[in-house]
């Protein structure tokens, strides 16, 4: 570590934050239906839309209604994709003449997009149309992340009136989002990508004669536009197997920069967004300040694990300066590496800039258990701000258990059926994710899959169902994911991490709407206190540690011993 | 059930015109206008042929040439169906080894890598030149790694090792912004640097 490496860390954060606040102003706005600077120019298309659709966007909807207008559209979205990927080798735009897609990619591949994952069972230069990839994945970048804003805006407006019956509109909620905040934020970004490098064209491969006279066929295609959505919508699907490693999708520092911005401001600027539509700004600077705190943790921890390399190597006669830089490409850093790491997990974002498999096992370990607690450090685009929500209603209810009071929060009694509900909602993780890893540990087909073997192999499958839960898409790569087992119950994994969570969300959204918001009173646990933020903090970490860290210690922990002991695989 | 499928299909129709086909059809007319050499690829050409992507590292084995990083690319092996062989800078499928710190194949290939590297010059190793980059692709190479291939180079050139040494502080990007990523040097471009030289 250096200080030159964490003077990048403090500039990228800093320039994320900067941002965050007027984003947030500007989110609130849009949510709230009010006029912004880009309405003369997008009203239309917004109007257009509604009518196309037969919508009234001023007419609200109960928790029933709006989660049902949601599952519609990811279904329509679901089909649409599913048969754009299985159609694509006769459609246009299809410059290398790519094949459809295999039923069971094709399922695992629409999934992994309409949930928000990203999750790559195959390699997009291979596998993929541009039109696959434009209007396909690029779509689901877009929609699947303003459902994410939708579903977080409407737990939001359960907090911010006493006995509503209504959440909002699901429909005025995703077109606003996608409009005036998602697309704007894409086209400035996009345009940046393309000055740093990224191509956007819509030819196919160029063969160059190499300098060594061999020949290299160079897959070009629309990379820029799609990266930008790829990012702020916190989806992480490559336009590349190689993900933001690859030299057109991430071809410099400065580029890798402004991805780690890009993923991480709209989550920080959600919780901004909350403070200001309930009504108590100083609420959402604590979650803000919750999610801060366990981004520099968990980069500190990365940074240092791969700055002091891997002592196997080391003790071949390497050069220890570089640090442990297997599966890295050298232009990022290994501060940049560290805080993108860290960002990419801690949203549910799963783009990379270093491969993950290759890290040192305990710089593997960092992003494997921030999916664990739960993508809400600071999460995914939406679902990281309605993720956090249920911690903090798990918060004020062990709270409420100790100092023997009812808890609230914001005005609202936090009683059984919501605590419930909450409950619901953060089991799906473990079940899900311990489950499928558990059957698969002794399921020949499902081992076969491995690349590597010991304690690493073990990783490499609890990562996979991990990062499908939890709707992040990173993977270790090694393991072949392309097989039916793995395609079938990732996407299942993808499902149930999902939808599987917000749908008791939204119910416990409409149980909470419904109640009288009270008054502070002498017996009120203040919620926007440092106090409350390490209780937050505390609930987090002993839930997801409860959970997980017997896996852990099988896994990255053992195999962090192993390493020590010069034992190899 | 049809109050929810007509704002279901519409929705997801118009929004796939809008951000999947105007948009970046708009981003990809806008970008050659403003930007035509990124968006085309970064391609490099000499004497009239496309000879590479500067972002996009080739494979270089001769002893008149920088060499890259170690790369994990493979092919499709036609002596083998369904299987694939080694094919460095296979820029069709960037791809890593994938291999884990506890790998012995991966500490098997360092070893080997390092012996071959301290065969020819003495001293300690940088990283960056024994290790498979991320995307198999990587263009560039650490400084350190780079001076120390340059007195091989200047004896299979005949070129005074002042002159590669020179070449490469010529070559050589500093960090970005002075902070931001590492110092490195495109190896394309230093070899077509040295190419140049009489």
């Amino acid at each position: 570590m250096t200080l030159l490496g964490w003077a990048q860390i403090a500039l990228v954060l800093a320039a994320v934050l900067a941002g965050a606040v007027p984003l947030g102003r500007h989110i609130a706005r849009v949510a709230e239906g009010r006029r912004t600077i880009l309405h003369p120019l997008l009203g239309p298309i917004e109007r257009g839309l509604y009518a196309m659709a037969g919508i009234d966007p001023g007419k609200g909807q109960g928790w029933q209604a709006y989660t049902l207008a949601m599952l519609g559209f990811n279904a329509a979205g679901f089909a649409l994709l599913y048969a754009l990927l299985r159609l694509q080798g006769v459609l246009p735009l299809n410059p290398q003449g790519v094949p459809g897609m295999a039923p069971a990619l094709a399922f695992n591949t629409a999934i992994s997009f309409v949930t928000n994952t990203n999750w790559q069972a195959y390699s997009g230069e291979v596998a993929a149309s541009h039109l696959s990839q434009m209007a396909g994945l690029t779509v689901q970048n877009f929609v699947s992340a303003a459902t994410g804003m939708a579903l977080a805006l409407a737990l939001t407006r359960a907090f911010a009136t006493g006995r509503a019956t209504q959440l909002g509109n699901f429909w005025a909620d995703l077109v606003r989002m996608t409009l005036y905040v998602l697309l704007p934020l894409s086209v400035v970004l996009g345009l940046a990508f393309v000055a740093l490098g990224m191509p956007q064209t819509l030819a196919g491969a160029v063969t160059a004669e190499t300098l060594e006279g061999g020949r290299q066929s160079i897959p070009l295609g629309p990379v820029a536009f799609q990266i930008a959505i790829k990012h702020l919508g916190t989806n992480g699907g490559g336009f590349f197997g190689v993900n933001a490693l690859h030299p057109f999708e991430g071809p410099d520092a400065i580029a890798t920069a402004l991805q780690i911005w890009a993923q991480t401001v709209i989550p920080f600027a959600l919780c901004l967004s909350f403070g200001a539509l309930v009504g108590n700004r100083r609420q959402g600077r604590v979650l803000l300040a919750v999610m801060l705190g366990f981004v520099l943790l968990a980069t500190g921890a990365i940074y240092a694990a791969e700055t002091a390399g891997n002592p196997l190597h080391l003790a071949l006669g390497l050069d220890p300066a570089q640090g442990n830089m297997e599966g890295k490409d050298l232009r990022f850093g290994q501060a940049l590496v560290a805080l993108f790491t860290a960002t990419t997990t801690g949203v549910s974002c799963g783009a990379v800039n270093a491969m993950f498999d290759s890290l040192t096992p305990l710089g593997g370990l960092v992003p494997l258990f921030l999916i664990q607690l739960g993508e809400v450090l600071p999460g995914g685009v939406g679902s990281g701000l309605y993720g956090m929500l249920v911690f903090v209603l798990l918060a004020v209810f062990v709270a409420g258990l100790m100092v023997g009071r009812t808890p609230e929060f914001l005005g609202k009694k936090v009683q059984a059926r919501e605590v419930k509900l909450a409950m619901l909602a953060a089991l799906v993780l473990p079940a899900t994710i311990l489950g499928f890893t558990a059957l698969s540990m002794v399921l020949p087909a499902a081992l076969a899959s491995l690349a590597n073997q010991g304690p690493h192999g073990l990783t490499e499958m609890l990562y996979a169902y991990t990062s499908a839960t939890g709707n992040n898409g990173s993977a270790f790569g090694g393991l072949t994911a392309d097989t039916p087992w793995l395609d079938v119950t990732l996407g299942l994994a993808m499902l149930l991490g999902r939808f599987a969570y917000a749908v008791p969300v939204m119910a416990m959204a409409g149980a909470l709407a419904a109640k009288p918001k009270l008054p502070e009173g002498a017996g009120t646990l203040p919620t926007h206190t440092p106090l409350f933020a390490g209780l937050l903090a505390g609930v987090i970490l002993i839930l997801g540690g409860l959970q997980f860290l017997p896996s852990l210690a099988l896994g990255p922990i053992a195999e962090h011993v192993v390493l020590l002991a010069g034992k190899t695989y | 059930m049809t109050s929810l499928l007509r704002p279901a299909l519409a929705m997801i129709l118009g929004l796939t015109l809008l951000t999947g086909l105007a948009m970046p059809l708009a981003m990809t007319g806008i970008a050659r206008l403003a930007f035509p050499w990124q968006a085309g690829g970064s391609l490099v050409e000499r004497n009239g042929r496309i000879i590479g992507s500067t972002l996009i590292g080739q494979d270089f084995t001769s002893p008149r040439h920088f060499h890259g990083r170690p790369s994990a690319t493979t092919e499709a092996d036609p002596a083998a169906p369904g299987g694939t062989r080694p094919a460095p800078y296979n820029a069709a499928a960037g791809a890593a080894s994938q291999l884990g710190p506890t790998s012995e194949a991966l500490r098997e290939a360092i070893r080997q890598r390092i012996a071959a590297a301290t065969a020819t010059a003495p001293g300690p190793v940088p990283a960056d030149a024994v290790t498979a980059s991320g995307s198999g692709l990587d263009p560039d190479i650490s400084l350190e790694n780079a001076r120390r291939q340059a007195p091989g180079i200047a004896a299979a050139r005949g070129l005074p090792v002042a002159r590669v040494l020179a070449l490469i502080e010529h070559e050589a990007s500093p960090r970005a912004l002075g902070l931001l990523g590492e110092a490195r040097v495109n190896v394309l471009r230093l070899n077509l640097a040295l190419d140049a030289e009489p």
